[in-house]
């Protein structure tokens, strides 16, 4: 890879107008799932704010079923919350969405557009960077100027630094990395309008199929026990798996090996194509540790890991290993955190 | 009473030669270590053609072609005959130099000159490339085409002249219908892609492969991104065993997790 573009550089100066860089101005769409803001999306507020400069919520969709999402949005310490609506951005499809994303953006003057890098923003953003024509910069773990920004390479295993040349910076959020904004007194107001420049009804949204969970939130969870290959059946997923999990109040995730034996669903799935995550508590139940699978959930802050093989390369990250058959140490393991919990 | 659907689609698949999904990349001092590296074709561009191949062997003659397409180094011909021996038709590719860094916007710049030439009905790309990660070329494109999107696909079917997607969303599955032209990226769930036997090897020696330059297309590939570093990630300090579930249990107390 070839490091330095002065090409880029020249180009830029040329384009530029203005003596001095303008003071950021951030523009943040908020994710709602279910007349809620999605978790992620109050990390990638945090990540605006590091910027420096002013931070505008955005919340599009419905106007029936944002209402509560605004009114949540109000309560975050946001600089201005803008509401836009339109019948036609009911699913948050990227064709009616993005024109809408994309002129906001330049009658805003915004300088960033940012959200979290979850399955909506990993959708429509590019579709927004392609209209405007700016490179976009995905899972931003780290902010150290407006321009540069620091992101994982490689499956997580090299982390580059990267200096935008754009005038308008679209990038998307690791929630990992950052903590969520919280809520406090006051409220923001809301600048409600219905949606300009709204995009053609290209894809027409058929049906949806969710897993219904009463437990945490794997993006967002305290903790998060996953089980792999080892655990051997779906059977013995709910029944060895499932009860740790809900000892701990953890999430449920689960290994590529674990989703496509059918054990877990694929919107369980951990690693880097499935979720990043990064809790306080990590419990790897019978998950050999691929290169593939580290890459989300390294950065977790205490892991355990479970494995009747030595030498599996889980041991490696692991804080605390047991070599051990699961089927014995796990259902061992909750009994003990239930009575330690007393 | 309903339009006749076209009588034939045109594939397009664009894809890219990476670091082998199993090599543990090394940071030296110039960032990842890349020369004599095993590089292969990136998974998801693999499940790309598949699909397309697939698409085929079920649609029969409704399928006219399939093209393959790659912008990258010399060697990146490779993954255009690993593609070709699956039972792609033609292959086109995007020379540029070795060690050129081409990003997402000005790939999805290139292909879209490469539409404008091939006229393809349905584009269909991995939903990400395992070195830069970046999981956007194929929004990017479907943005400057003006063309509806389906990404993170783990279902694909043509249904007279339109497809219908089932995509990958955080908590569970989304369905959309959409009529062509579209792009759709896959997902690891979308397909098991197939070896290339040898003596299809063979055959995709001879099949057309036509070379040109990001001239030719009259794109601009400057980065507009500059690389100003690349680490290692920070080491853990892992490694320690415990000899019982008692001892886990403690050292979860201790650290204030229970």
């Amino acid at each position: 890879m070839q490091r330095f573009a002065s090409a880029s550089r020249v180009f830029t100066l040329a384009r530029r107008s203005y003596a001095t860089p303008p003071s950021p101005s951030a523009l943040v769409l908020i994710e709602h799932k279910d007349d809620k803001i999605v978790p992620a999306s109050l990390n990638a507020i945090t990540a605006a704010r590091k910027l420096g400069g002013t931070v505008t919520g955005l919340v599009v969709g419905e106007e029936a079923s944002t209402k509560a999402v605004v009114e949540g949005a109000q309560k975050l310490g946001l600089d201005a919350l803008l509401h836009r609506t339109s019948p036609a951005l009911a699913h948050a499809l990227a064709e009616p969405l993005a024109p809408v994303l994309a002129a906001l953006v330049k009658s805003g003057n915004y300088t960033h557009l940012t959200a979290a890098h979850s399955a909506q923003g990993k959708n429509i953003f590019p579709r927004v960077a392609g209209i405007l024509g700016v490179q976009q910069i995905s899972d931003v773990m780290a902010i150290e100027s407006p321009d540069t920004f620091v992101r994982p390479i490689y499956a997580g295993n090299a982390i580059a630094t990267v200096k935008s040349s754009d005038s308008i910076k679209i990038f998307t959020v690791r929630s990992a990395s950052w903590d969520a904004a919280v809520s406090g007194e006051g409220a923001t107001e809301v600048d409600a309008k219905a949606a300009e420049e709204v995009g053609k009804e290209q894809a027409a949204w058929v049906s949806e199929e969710l897993t219904k969970s009463e437990r945490p939130d794997l993006g967002s969870a305290q903790a998060v026990v996953s089980g792999g290959r080892g655990v051997k059946s779906k059977e013995s997923f709910d029944s060895i798996i499932f009860p740790l999990a809900d000892a701990l109040g953890a999430a449920v995730g689960a290994s590529r090996a674990a989703v496509d034996s059918g054990y877990a669903d694929n919107s369980q799935q951990v690693g880097q194509t499935g979720k990043v995550v990064a809790p306080s508590l990590y419990v790897a139940v019978g998950i050999s540790g691929a290169l593939q699978h580290l890459a989300g959930m390294k950065d977790s802050k205490t892991i355990v890991a479970i494995n009747k093989d030595p030498d599996a390369p889980i041991f490696q990250v692991a804080d605390h290993g047991l070599v051990a058959d699961l089927f014995e140490a796990v259902p061992e393991l909750t009994k003990k955190v239930e009575e330690a919990k007393k | 009473m309903r339009a006749s659907p076209p009588t034939w689609i045109k594939l397009l698949v664009p894809i890219k030669r990476t670091v082998d999904y199993s090599v543990k990349v090394r940071v030296g001092p110039k960032g990842v270590e890349t020369a004599g590296v095993k590089h292969s074709l990136n998974p998801f561009c693999e499940i790309a053609v598949e699909e397309a191949v697939r698409l085929r062997e079920k649609l029969k003659e409704r399928i006219e072609s399939i093209t393959v397409v790659t912008i990258g180094p010399p060697k990146a011909a490779d993954v255009l005959r690993t593609a070709l021996a699956m039972g792609a038709d033609a292959a086109i590719h995007v020379e540029v130099k070795d060690g050129q860094d081409v990003q997402p916007l000005g790939v999805a710049q290139a292909l879209k000159a490469i539409v404008e030439q091939e006229k393809p009905d349905l584009i269909i790309l991995g939903k990400q490339a395992i070195d830069d990660d970046s999981s956007q070329v194929g929004g990017m494109l479907a943005g400057l085409l003006d063309w509806p999107q389906a990404n993170f696909a783990s279902k694909l079917e043509v249904e007279g002249d339109k497809i219908k997607v089932a995509r990958e969303i955080d908590g569970g599955l989304e369905t959309l219908m959409m009529a062509l032209p579209a792009v759709v990226t896959t997902d690891l769930r979308l397909n098991e892609p197939r070896y290339a036997s040898l003596p299809n090897i063979m055959k995709a020696k001879k099949k057309p492969l036509k070379k040109m330059k990001a001239e030719d297309l009259k794109v601009d590939l400057t980065p507009r991104l500059e690389t100003l570093k690349v680490e290692a990630p920070p080491a853990r300090q892992g490694g320690a065993k415990v000899g019982s579930v008692d001892e886990i249990v403690s050292k979860l107390k201790e650290a204030g997790v229970l």
